[in-house]
């Protein structure tokens, strides 16, 4: 049934309640992978998955337990707003924001990028492109790697002027990982690895790696007046 | 066994639970469609996607760690109250006069913790098994919801210890509100209850910690457990399949 139903061919609807819905399938030529039938092997909920989730569960309880006998929360003296630690960190999840704040303004590391994030993470799905199932380096590739080289750079210069080397580094590495497969000098196998990975991969691999490290900037290396020290040296004044 | 038999095939036990005992197919797959909770699941799952490395059950284990919170949560509500600066004294007793009241404390703080990693962790064995794919990307946005659903329910609760650490933390984040263009600082107002953080910013993120934000997130648990089943099961790997 790969036909589009034409005019004379059109379904015909039916509000009685009692008649039986003939079944039809129409599978359009755009349509998602996920329609063709899975035939593995079935098998029933109870007890195959609850076991397992019983023994999940199980885990989750015992490993936290032992973790909450070991460690203890951290408590310290009383809010107390006439006195001010330096630093003032925010939960370590949002460390990473607060470590962009350092070097953009906040209409920027507060509001715009952490929202930008946000909506092109939820938005992602709905783009054709993060569906491919074929590689950056398996199709036409030289105008995909041009405007992600443009993006790159105008990104790099931002990066400079506001010293944002924690995610500049990242950033070019990653870059150069991505074009690699595109050098004449790249060993052919190194090619196969890295020409196999997605576009969507590579910029939310990039994401990661960056959000990750910015975190652990902000946890680990910042103290007094959010200047770099190294962890042992301790951070609070 | 002939108590057992007793049990199960009194008139009580078939009251609750219609379905017969012996382990049949029909029975168990009974045992999931005729339970209310059990129901979320389908009654039949492919195997394929019981094997550990197509979900690493990350959701499972987020479901499990909301579950544990909410169970050590209620808890320490009943040694909790929320105000300056009684707060901070709760902690205080929940250490060294309520008993185990330490490890309740504990046992909340870590899975709180964990929760954020792991949904994190979940989203991207979303993210890299393709499982976002048609039909399923409603379901990535529900699941972006709970995401920052899990990050406000675990920066309110960061505030109700009430002391620096909780106070400081929140007034960090809750100046970058104030960046937001136009309606900045009314938001920053509406959240705290004023224009610094103070006793009425603790009630609002109580009730935010303790009600609203949790029953939020059941909610859409619910709805995103719900799609799940409606989009054809956990896509486990298979969107990465190539073809």
């Amino acid at each position: 049934m790969r036909k589009e139903p034409s005019s004379s061919q059109e379904l015909r609807k039916s509000d009685d309640a009692r008649g039986m819905p003939r079944r039809i399938a129409l599978v359009r030529r755009e349509a998602p992978a996920q329609l063709l039938e899975d035939r593995s092997e079935l098998v029933t909920t109870a007890p195959h998955l609850l076991l397992r989730e019983v023994i999940v569960f199980q885990i989750c309880v015992i490993v936290l337990a032992i973790v909450s006998i070991l460690f203890d929360a951290p408590l310290e003296g009383i809010a107390d707003p006439e006195h001010t630690p330096n630093p003032a960190k925010a939960p370590w999840y949002f460390l990473g924001l607060q470590e962009l704040l350092h070097y953009f303004p906040p209409i920027v590391a507060g509001v715009l990028i952490p929202g930008l994030v946000v909506l092109a993470i939820g938005v992602m799905p709905y783009f054709r492109v993060n569906w491919e199932s074929t590689g950056l380096y398996e199709q036409p590739w030289k105008k995909t790697i041009a405007l992600v080289s443009g993006i790159v750079a105008v990104s790099v210069v931002i990066f400079v002027i506001f010293h944002t080397w924690v995610v500049l580094v990242p950033t070019l590495v990653i870059y150069g990982l991505m074009i690699l497969p595109g050098l004449p000098f790249c060993p052919a196998r190194l090619r196969g690895v890295l020409g196999r990975v997605h576009l969507a991969d590579w910029i939310m691999t990039w994401f990661v790696i960056v959000a990750i490290l910015l975190t652990l900037t902000g946890v680990f290396f910042r103290g007094p007046g959010w200047s770099f020290v190294w962890p042992w040296q301790g951070g609070t004044q | 066994m002939k108590l057992e038999k007793m049990i199960t095939g009194s008139r009580v036990w078939r009251s609750i639970v219609r379905h017969g005992v012996e382990p049949t197919n029909r029975n168990r797959v009974l045992t999931v469609v005729q339970n209310v909770f059990l129901h979320l699941h389908s009654a039949k799952v492919r195997r394929r996607n019981l094997e550990f490395s197509s979900t690493y059950y990350l959701g499972a284990v987020s479901l499990i760690l909301f579950a544990i919170l909410v169970g050590t949560g209620i808890v320490l509500m009943i040694y909790y109250h929320p105000s300056v600066p009684q707060a901070y004294n709760d902690m205080k007793e929940l250490k060294f006069v309520v008993g185990s009241g330490m490890f309740l404390r504990n046992m909340h703080r870590w899975a709180a913790h964990g929760m954020v990693i792991v949904v994190f962790l979940h989203l991207l064995r979303v993210f890299y098994h393709r499982a976002y794919k048609p039909p399923r990307e409603f379901n990535w946005v529900v699941g972006i919801v709970l995401l920052l659903m899990t990050l406000l329910l675990s920066y309110t609760g960061y505030l109700l210890p009430w002391d620096q650490l909780a106070f400081w933390a929140v007034s960090v984040g809750t100046n970058m509100v104030k960046a937001v263009p136009v309606l900045g600082d009314r938001i920053r107002y509406l959240l705290l209850g004023g224009n610094v953080v103070g006793e009425s910013a603790l009630l609002r993120f109580y009730v935010l910690h303790c009600v609203i934000l949790p029953l939020a997130l059941t909610i859409g648990v619910g709805v995103h457990l719900w799609r799940v089943r409606k989009d054809g099961s956990v896509a486990g790997s298979s969107g990465r399949k190539r073809g």
